[in-house]
């Protein structure tokens, strides 16, 4: 485990969006890992955000559609279509 | 023709998520409706311009966005940023790891801490050129690149429009948690320092 100072701990959490963002080149990314692997405080930061990440997906994924909008997408699909079909 | 039918049934598939996305745009349901209507039309009407292969789900929402911004953005010119404050790195999350009280089941006390509908007005309450940003990347999952497409913005502006964003609904988050009592305001919350040094990079 490497020890942990506030220059490593300040740039491990300045690339924390893009760490969760799968934005990071592989090097980078593993730079990351090697930190977290030895930083608890860095590492409860990040399992922070990935999971607030994925509750605002999960939680901004629960509307119900009008229950006409279906059939009135598949009349757009009905226009303007060439004949040859 | 064959393949433009094959289109039809595959787009279908998204009508759910391209709704719920125009509803985090437009915030009401007739105005969602609506757009992902003008989606389908558009996407139909232009599917001479899909190029098989590539991302059909990507196509569908760089149509959604274009649509929107072109039918709503016209109602509001100016760039808004009003309501966005200068808010600290990690906000949320400094005020939130004191209350860590030992037998945190992750996943479970954040996912209850918060409603679907309180999530869904932080997100909404983001001035449109910071939400679009966050609901492609946050609740879509798309990459810099594909949303730097899509708004036809550098990658540089739509990651500093996320960090920004995500800051102000984090926020956002925090002050719904507290008022409803389940974070003891304060704790933490010493000082509301600024020390953001974003700049757009438009």
């Amino acid at each position: 485990m490497t020890e942990c100072n506030a220059t490593d701990c300040n740039e491990t959490l300045r690339e924390l969006e893009q760490f969760l963002d799968h934005e990071l080149s592989d090097g980078a990314r593993q730079t990351i890992h090697h930190h977290l692997d030895g930083c608890p405080d860095c590492l409860q930061a990040f399992d922070f955000h990935a999971e607030l990440k994925m509750v605002i997906a999960a939680k901004c994924h629960t509307d119900q559609m009008p229950p006409g909008l279906l059939a009135k997408i598949e009349q757009c699909f009905g226009t303007d279509v060439d004949t040859t079909s | 023709m064959a393949e433009r039918d094959d289109f039809a049934d595959q787009a279908m598939q998204f009508a759910p998520q391209l709704y719920s996305a125009a509803m985090r745009l437009t915030r009401n349901s007739a105005d969602a409706e609506d757009l992902v209507q003008d989606t389908y039309l558009r996407a139909w009407r232009s599917f001479n311009t899909f190029q098989d292969g590539t991302n059909l789900r990507a196509w569908l929402y760089r149509i959604l966005t274009n649509s929107f911004i072109n039918k709503y953005r016209a109602k509001q010119r100016r760039p808004d940023e009003t309501g966005m404050d200068n808010i600290e790195d990690l906000y949320l999350y400094k005020r939130m790891s004191t209350l860590d009280n030992g037998s945190r089941s992750a996943e479970d006390t954040m996912f209850e801490l918060f409603t679907d509908d309180e999530v869904k007005q932080a997100l909404e309450t983001l001035p449109e050129n910071f939400r679009l940003p966050v609901l492609l990347a946050d609740v879509e999952g798309f990459a810099y690149k594909e949303i730097a497409e899509m708004l036809e913005i550098p990658v540089g502006t739509v990651m500093s429009r996320l960090h920004r964003g995500r800051k102000q609904m984090h926020k956002l988050l925090y002050d719904f948690a507290s008022e409803r009592g389940l974070i003891t305001s304060g704790a933490g919350s010493s000082s509301d320092s600024t020390t953001t040094t974003d700049s757009e990079h438009d």
